[in-house]
């Protein structure tokens, strides 16, 4: 099995709660735009960008055998980065574009998407039914969701002595285990065990409540072995580490090493994000685009994903289908629809967002 | 024609005779312009601006970048870069002296495997040699397994992920900068004045300090530049040995580009340390113009 990474499913997304509305009464144009559903797809070139690692290999060639449709596979590491592409220049020359919720949200008001057309793509009904309401897009209007998941802690029993429970098993570690813990520090992952412990919401723009969980993370920081967002699972392979904050998926690569390790949600809760595919505005090639889109939701196709990747696929046909052996090694697939529904998705805070980039610096870059 | 007044520099005069060397400038000028004022500019020009909220500059004329730099966070930061890599390049100078010092004395045989023997680790991938020092200074890695094997440690101490690990990875990383340009001063050096001064009743040591030493200043000047520069600007082994916990200015401009998405502060720190280098370049210059030029301090 590969256990493939992405390096940065760090910037694996979220989800926007609010502005919901707003999504659906902007965006690029009110009606989805005449496709032809006959078109003749082996005339059409296909340019679609996503996480290195994150899709099969021979994906391009499969979907060119199926459809005719030439396809040029490119790679983004972040969001950030296939944002700031898209939204450099009016046409980008990307067709369809991997990216999580939240910024799916954000391309969407800014017109940069085009409407689904869900005639071209009935492969959506393999989807769970809350995969189809999810807040950053209701009704998928200009995305279907690829991948999903949560956040939690990833750790060793034969090393902590216990099974922790709580965010504060990892802010105030008992004293065996300082030293031996680590915490992501990336983007909005950073606060969310501070936020989360206190009660208060991920996406809080509270000043006092940020402030109060940044003491609290300037007093973690001198419990913790290290920030890590890339190798955290092999510090716990190694021991190095036992016990450290993980995304759902990642805790799987140390499972597939050790499989002695376990993973937990909290007790407070966690967060959900959520990668989607969508097609630019500016695609020429509107009727491929959407055909890859269906394509990928076959539920064979996306199965791949959690087989190789260890992440959650939205698909209930693909997640269905899955050999329960797979879930067995690796729990964290088992996670349910309602367990997954039951945490906090991360809203994508506009120019707010700067108080965590701060908070991060300050938290960084503090002694 | 200009005279020159001490013997260690005689060609760097000879080249200034009016306009004749302009074409031989032109070349090196237009690459400069190209490839250093350009840029340069452009990231001085961006420090004015607000950011973007996907990254990218907004035309809003501000100098709130200007001002957030002297917050004492960001000027914290600063200074420990200044020290972390000063403190590296101190050590590379210490450790990277005796070595050139010796590999100047092999005969030219030996000298050539010893001069590829310090390159040689540049021919593996950075990140690589990286990792290994990862496993090396690891709680079970090789250095505690030995400390522990030979009984001089009882369990295993933490080595990785402080500031002292930065230290060595950066340390690591940058010795053969160090030893490369003192090895082409010492190598240069014309043995006919240390002969003399042996001569002339010097012992060995004296000879070393009177003349060996101070006429091999400005390879070490340069050979600090050479570490310092690259040190304080590194962000890789901060995070990667460093567990980042311990940040530098590299980091810092590191993250306001790919994660802050704050490009006109990221500029803004990028240019700060390009000032400072180049401060740190013109300071080396003087001095070693001085040492090489100037009137023999008694």
């Amino acid at each position: 099995m590969t256990t493939t990474r992405r390096i940065v499913a760090a910037a694996a997304g979220t989800i926007a709660l609010a502005f919901a509305v707003s999504s659906c009464s902007s965006g690029g144009g009110d009606a989805v735009e005449t496709l032809d559903p006959n078109a003749d797809l082996s005339e059409q070139t296909l340019t679609v960008s996503i996480w290195a690692d994150y899709s099969p290999e021979d994906l391009a060639e499969k979907f060119e055998a199926e459809t005719g449709v030439k396809t040029t596979i490119v790679n983004h590491t972040t969001n950030e980065d296939i944002v700031a592409k898209l939204t450099a220049s009016a046409d980008s020359g990307i067709d369809v574009a991997f990216v999580s919720g939240q910024y799916a949200q954000a391309l969407g008001e800014q017109g940069l998407l085009a409407k689904l057309d869900k005639g071209l793509i009935p492969n959506e009904e393999n989807l769970y039914p809350e995969a189809l309401d999810l807040a950053y897009d209701p009704g998928n209007v200009y995305s279907e969701p690829y991948a999903w998941g949560t956040t939690g802690l990833c750790y060793r029993p034969d090393l902590t002595g216990y099974d922790p429970t709580s965010w504060n098993d990892l802010l105030n570690p008992k004293p065996e285990l300082v030293g031996k813990t680590t915490m992501l520090s990336t983007d909005r992952w950073l606060a969310e065990p501070a936020l989360k412990a206190a009660g208060n919401s991920i996406n809080t723009t509270d000043d006092d409540e940020l402030a109060a969980a940044k003491e609290q993370l300037l007093k973690t920081k001198s419990t913790l072995l290290a920030y890590d967002d890339t190798t955290f699972y092999s510090k716990l392979v190694s021991g190095e580490a036992a016990m450290v904050q993980a995304w759902d998926g990642w805790c799987n690569y140390g499972i597939a090493e050790d499989p002695s390790i376990e993973f937990v949600v909290p007790e407070e809760g966690s967060d959900l994000w959520v990668d989607t595919m969508t097609v630019l505005e500016s695609s020429k090639n509107k009727e491929a685009a959407m055909a890859f889109l269906n394509y990928i939701l076959d539920p064979e196709v996306q199965t791949w994903v959690a087989e190789n990747i260890l992440y959650k696929v939205p698909n209930k046909a693909a997640m269905d289908a899955l050999d329960p052996a797979l879930i067995e090694s690796y729990p964290t697939l088992g996670i349910t629809v309602d367990e997954l529904m039951e945490q906090e998705a991360i809203v994508d805070l506009g120019e707010d967002s700067l108080k965590y980039v701060d908070l991060n610096a300050e938290v960084l870059a503090t002694n | 024609m200009t005279s020159t007044n001490h013997p260690a520099a005689p060609a760097a005069r000879t080249v200034r005779r009016g306009l004749a060397p302009v074409p031989f400038l032109a070349p090196g000028m237009i690459y400069l312009i190209l490839f250093m004022a350009l840029p340069v500019g452009l990231l001085a020009f961006y420090t004015f601006f607000k950011r973007g909220r996907f990254g990218g500059i907004v035309f809003e004329f501000t100098l709130d970048n200007w001002v957030k730099l002297f917050e004492p966070l960001y000027v914290g930061v600063i200074l420990q870069s200044i020290v972390l890599a000063g403190i590296v390049t101190l050590l590379a100078l210490l450790i990277g002296y005796p070595m050139a010092y010796a590999i100047a004395g092999l005969s030219p045989k030996w000298r050539t495997v010893a001069l590829v023997a310090v390159v040689l680790p540049f021919w593996t991938n950075f990140l690589i040699r990286t990792y290994a020092w990862i496993l090396l200074l690891n709680n079970a890695g090789w250095v505690n397994q030995w400390l522990q094997g030979l009984g001089i440690t009882d369990a295993p101490i933490s080595m990785l992920y402080t500031p002292q690990a930065i230290v060595v990875g950066l340390l690591y990383m940058y010795l053969p900068l160090m030893v490369l340009p003192l090895y082409a001063s010492l190598q240069q050096l014309d043995p006919s004045l240390r002969e003399a001064a042996t001569n002339l009743g010097a012992t060995p040591w004296r000879a070393f300090r009177t003349v060996t030493l101070p006429l091999s200043i400005p390879g070490a000047l340069t050979g600090c530049i050479f570490v310092f520069v690259p040190a304080m600007s590194n962000f890789v082994i901060p995070e990667l040995i460093g567990g980042g916990k311990t940040i530098m200015v590299g980091n810092l401009v590191r993250d306001q580009f790919f994660e802050a998405r704050d490009w006109p502060f990221g500029a803004t720190l990028a240019l700060l340390l390009t000032i400072l280098l180049v401060i740190v370049i013109v300071v080396q210059t003087a001095v070693s113009r001085r040492l090489t030029e100037g009137p023999r301090r008694g």
